[in-house]
C-alpha cells in the first residue's frame, strides 16, 4: 500500500498509544508492534499470558440450511463434520489447488459460521467466496465492525475465567457465545502462538471494554500487551504458516506442509489438483532450519555447496529456542531432518541443519 | 547512566568513542539500541582488520532487522569485545561499558573533529527522534 493512503485504526487504538506501543502500518491499519520490547512480550505469552489486538482481521458470517455444505465445498479440511460450539483450521483453495488463504472456520449454531480471514486477504477472500458461494448461504463480511482480542499463555485461562467462568470448560478449538464485560461475545479457545489460549470476539463498540477488563484480570499474574513482534516470533517458533510468507496462491498445501488439512475424500475446491500433488509428491518442501552466525530473514537464499537451493520464507531470532530459526522452501530431498545446508546472509554462507518442527511446543522439547 | 554521557564523541549514526591516548573503544549508542529492541546477534571484525571511518565495520541484529554498524573512526582492531559477541544482550543492557564492541589503534587523530560532542549528538537524535522514523 502507499504512504498517501489512509491508515485505518481499531477501537484500541487509543489503548495502544496510552500503553507506549511502536504503531506501524500493516494491512491497511495502524498496528503495534511491541510495547515492552519482543523478547519480554515473548516471554510473557510463553510464561504467563499475553493480550493482543487482532482486530485487523477479517470476520466473514455464513447463514443458512446450506452453510455447513458450501463451506465444505470451499475450505479443505472438514466442515461438514464440524459440530455446533466446535472450530477447525483449513484453507480456502483456488481451482488449480493453491492457496487462497488461511483460516479458521467456527461453527456457532446450526445454520451459522464464522470465518476468520488474514487481514490483507479481506477483500480477495470475500470475491473469492462471493463468486462460488450457494446463493442461498447468506454472507456477510462483517469485518469492520468486528474487533477481535486474544489472550494466550498459560494463566490465559485463569485471567479470563474471572470474567467468564464457563471459558474453563471450553475444549481446545471450542467455541460458545459468551457474556464478557457486559455485552456479548463471541470466545473461542484458539490462536497463534503455540500456547493455551482464547480468542475474543465483539462488536467495536465493546471492544475497549474487553482490553480493559482483560488487562486489569491479569494484572498480577503478569499479562502483558503483545505487539505484531513477538505474534511473529510465537507462531514461527510454533511453525505456523504466515500468508504471505509460507503459503499463498503459488503454493500448494502439500509442499507448504498443509496436506493435512486437505480432506481428500472429500469434494472441495481444488482437491483434485491437491491430491495429484500428493501422488506425485512434491518438487520442493518447507523445511524448518536453524542457523549458526546469524539471523536468517525472508527472502535470504537457501545454499548446499555454494549453489543457491532454496529460499527463506520466515525468519528470525526465537527467543524460547534460543537460537536463530527459519522456514525455507528447499528440494524435497534437501528436506529431510539433518540435512546441512547454508543461507546466505549479507553474502556469506552461514551454517544451517535442517531441523524437526515445530522448533517449540508446549510443556518441553 | 545518562543515556548520552558527557566525555564521550559519537557519530550521526549513532556510535560512541572513548578516546584514550591514541586507542579508541567504540560501540552503538543507548538511542541506538533503543532504536533496534532486543539485540540477539553481533558480527564484528576481528583484531588486525583495518576498520574506515563512517564505512560499515559490522553488524547487529535485532529480533526485527540487521543493521550497519559505522566506524567512527578509522584504524586497526586491536581488539574485539568477545562478550559482547556471546551475550548480544549486553548491547541493550550496557551500550557504553560491558557492550562495548571494539578497541581501534586510531590512523589519524585528526578525525575526530568529525565527530559529535554529547551536546550536539543530544540535538542530534533530538531531530532523529522528532522525525518519527523507526
Amino acid at each position: 500500500m502507499t504512504g498517501a493512503e489512509a491508515l485505518r485504526r481499531t477501537p484500541l487504538y487509543e489503548r495502544h498509544v496510552a500503553l507506549g506501543a511502536k504503531m506501524v502500518p500493516f494491512a491497511g491499519y495502524e498496528m503495534p508492534i511491541q510495547y515492552s520490547g519482543i523478547v519480554a512480550e515473548h516471554r510473557a505469552v510463553r510464561s504467563a499470558a499475553g493480550l493482543f489486538d487482532l482486530s485487523h482481521m477479517g470476520e466473514f458470517s455464513f447463514t443458512g440450511r446450506e452453510a455447513g455444505a458450501a463451506l465444505d465445498r470451499l475450505v479443505s479440511s472438514d466442515i461438514a463434520g464440524l459440530d455446533v460450539g466446535e472450530a477447525r483450521y483449513g484453507l480456502l483453495t483456488s481451482e488449480r489447488g493453491t492457496i487462497v488463504d488461511d483460516v479458521i472456520v467456527y461453527r456457532l449454531a446450526t445454520d451459522r459460521y464464522l470465518m476468520v480471514v488474514n487481514a490483507a486477504n479481506i477483500e480477495k477472500d470475500a470475491a473469492h467466496v462471493r463468486a462460488r458461494l450457494d446463493p442461498s448461504v447468506r454472507f456477510d463480511d462483517a469485518s469492520r465492525s468486528t474487533a477481535l482480542v486474544a489472550i494466550q499463555g498459560p494463566k490465559a485461562e485463569d485471567v479470563l475465567a474471572r470474567l467468564v467462568p464457563a471459558a474453563r470448560d471450553l475444549a481446545p478449538f471450542g467455541v460458545m457465545d459468551a457474556k464478557i464485560a457486559g455485552g456479548d461475545g463471541v470466545i473461542a479457545r484458539t490462536g497463534y502462538t503455540g500456547e493455551d489460549g482464547f480468542e475474543v470476539f465483539v462488536r467495536d463498540d465493546l471492544a475497549a471494554k474487553v482490553w480493559d477488563a482483560l488487562m486489569a484480570a491479569g494484572r498480577d499474574d503478569g499479562l502483558l500487551p503483545i505487539g505484531l513482534g513477538a505474534r511473529d516470533t510465537l507462531r514461527l517458533e510454533a511453525r505456523f504458516s504466515l500468508y504471505g510468507n509460507e503459503i499463498d496462491e503459488t503454493t500448494d498445501p502439500i509442499e507448504a506442509g498443509l496436506g493435512w488439512t486437505c480432506k481428500l475424500d472429500k469434494d472441495f475446491l481444488g482437491r483434485d489438483a491437491i491430491a495429484a500433488a500428493k501422488e506425485r509428491g512434491p518438487d520442493r518442501r518447507i523445511a524448518g532450519l536453524v542457523v549458526d552466525g546469524g539471523v536468517a530473514r525472508h527472502g535470504h537464499a537457501v545454499t548446499k555447496d555454494g549453489e543457491v537451493v532454496g529460499r527463506v520464507t520466515s525468519g528470525t531470532f526465537g527467543p524460547s529456542v534460543g537460537r536463530s530459526i527459519a522456514l525455507a522452501y528447499v528440494p524435497a530431498a534437501l528436506a529431510k531432518v539433518g540435512t546441512a545446508l547454508a543461507v546466505r546472509i549479507r553474502d556469506r554462507d552461514v551454517p544451517a541443519t535442517v531441523v524437526r518442527t515445530p522448533f517449540w511446543k508446549r510443556g518441553g522439547g | 547512566m545518562s543515556s548520552v554521557p558527557a566525555g564521550l564523541k559519537y557519530s550521526k549514526e549513532h556510535e560512541w568513542v572513548r578516546l584514550d591516548g591514541d586507542v579508541a573503544t567504540l560501540g552503538i549508542t543507548h538511542f541506538a539500541q533503543e532504536q533496534l529492541g532486543d539485540v540477539v546477534f553481533v558480527e564484528l571484525p576481528e583484531k588486525g582488520a583495518t576498520v574506515r571511518q563512517f564505512a560499515s565495520l559490522g553488524v547487529v541484529e535485532s529480533v526485527k532487522a540487521a543493521s550497519d554498524i559505522y566506524s567512527p573512526v578509522s584504524g586497526e582492531v586491536l581488539e574485539r569485545n568477545v562478550k559482547v559477541i556471546e551475550k548480544p544482550e549486553l548491547v541493550n543492557s550496557s551500550p557504553y561499558e560491558e557492550g562495548w564492541m571494539l578497541k581501534v589503534r586510531l590512523a589519524d587523530r585528526g578525525e575526530v573533529q568529525q565527530l559529535l560532542s554529547a551536546d550536539d549528538y543530544r540535538a542530534h537524535i533530538g531531530e532523529t527522534a522528532g522525525s518519527g522514523g523507526d
